[in-house]
């Protein structure tokens, strides 16, 4: 077949709804385009862990310690479908993570930001896994088969994220009057990353309109960050917390919530490489595969020795 | 040099959970491990947190043989035209029970 009529059988494929699987073929930059995001999806997850990992051992009580644990440890599992969803593409894991290691792949911005205190644990799971749904949710129903597979079982995990994160910003902020500054504060400072991190505004979003005519992506930034936006608010006010935007107002026609100006100089800023915490996270995931590899080389020789069903990826 | 060596993290193996007792087995996605043993323990960690599972299976995934995709069509052509092979090919009269 003509490359031209393949492009155009493939693009049939892909409006009549069909799942596009590994074996079938696909444009190449099809495969790129999605090679890219579920890698950087993949990385993001993992260097999340990073972030929470910071307060496991001086989470305040037992509950909200086992509760934050199980939370990471659900990211690793992420990290792992994601890792497997694009292995499918024809690259290996290694290569893979070898590419953000050496810093030459990106990764979700907010991860670049600290946690500074008990709350910003709540309002990680809160504002950054309440993100994290919504555009999940919509990529469940994009075209490529694993990774629309990868993204249903992650959101099926991902609603007690959402939920374990608000329990925490809601109990400080009914708690004292400096536990509900310590909520505001978080607040304060993971709002404007928590409405970047879906991306940039449609009209400078480099790769949407492809991602989208491919149906990897079936709804765009805009649409993601003000459904998440319409979300948060009145959550926000539940809790009885102001959020930090003097312009935001409810637009009674249109029936969402209308946010000031926001900061996209700080989210490609951050995206470059220059957020407060990106080579420190880099360098952790470098020191951690570093440390563990003496677990895979155990685990290599163990296999070895043991001499069972030992395969090898050349068989 | 690069950080993670090719093959460090053993090979790829595809994983299928049954869910309850008595229904097929499922495919649910892979893990990479050095050997079966330590396959299935990575496929309980990461597939199986929630109770998902009461049994799993895996497999070396360079070991599955798959159809083509894209030759579907012909592939199942076969059953394709044999509506006979269904029960409501038949016509059965009026008034006529349990068939
Ligand atoms: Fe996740
Ligand atoms: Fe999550």
């Amino acid at each position: 077949m003509e490359e031209q009529e393949k492009l155009a059988r493939f693009q049939e494929r892909i409006d009549s709804g069909q799942k596009i699987e590994p074996k079938d073929w696909m444009p190449e930059r099809y495969r790129k385009q999605l090679t890219r995001m579920i890698s950087q999806h993949a990385h993001s997850e993992i260097v999340g862990m990073l972030p929470e990992g910071n307060w496991i051992t001086r989470a305040p009580s037992l509950r909200r310690k086992v509760a934050l644990l199980a939370k990471v440890q659900d990211e690793a599992g992420h990290g792992l479908y994601l890792y497997s969803a694009v292995e499918t593409l024809g690259v290996t894991r290694e290569d893979v993570i070898n590419e953000y290691l050496e810093g030459r792949a990106k990764y979700s911005s907010i991860f670049n930001y600290p946690t500074l205190t008990w709350a910003d644990i709540g309002a990680i799971g809160w504002l950054v896994d309440g993100a994290a749904i919504i555009n999940q949710t919509m990529l469940a129903r994009g075209s490529y088969g694993p990774y629309s597979r990868a993204m249903v079982r992650i959101c099926k995990e991902e609603s007690f994220h959402n939920r374990q994160g608000y329990e925490i910003i809601y109990t400080l902020a009914q708690g004292t009057p400096e536990q509900k500054q310590m909520a505001q504060d978080a607040l304060n400072r993971w709002w404007q990353p928590a409405i970047q991190m879906v991306g940039p505004p449609d009209d400078n979003s480099p790769n949407s309109a492809e991602t989208m005519r491919w149906q990897i992506k079936v709804e765009s930034n805009d649409v993601i960050r003000q459904r998440f936006i319409d979300r948060t608010v009145p959550q926000a006010h539940a809790a009885g917390l102001t959020i930090p935007d003097d312009q935001l107002k409810f637009n009674e026609e249109t029936g969402h919530w209308e946010t000031g100006p926001i900061d996209w100089d700080e989210f490609w800023r951050v995206v470059k490489g220059n957020g407060p915490c990106n080579r420190q996270r880099i360098q952790d995931r470098i020191n951690a595969e570093r440390e563990g590899q003496w677990v895979l080389d155990a685990a290599a020789a163990y296999a070895k020795k043991q001499g069972k069903k030992q395969l090898t990826l050349t068989e | 040099m690069s950080h993670v060596k090719e093959g460090a993290h053993g090979i790829l193996w595809e994983v299928f959970i049954q869910s309850k007792p008595g229904i097929p087995h499922k495919h649910a996605g892979n893990v990479h491990a050095h050997d079966a043993e330590q396959a299935l323990t990575n496929a309980r960690d990461v597939y199986t947190r929630r109770m998902e599972g009461v049994s799993i299976w895996v497999i070396p995934a360079n070991l599955v043989t798959a159809s083509a995709g894209e030759d579907s069509d012909a592939f199942f052509d076969p059953a394709e035209d044999k509506v006979y092979r269904h029960p409501t090919f038949y016509t059965v009269p009026e008034g006529v029970k349990y068939l």
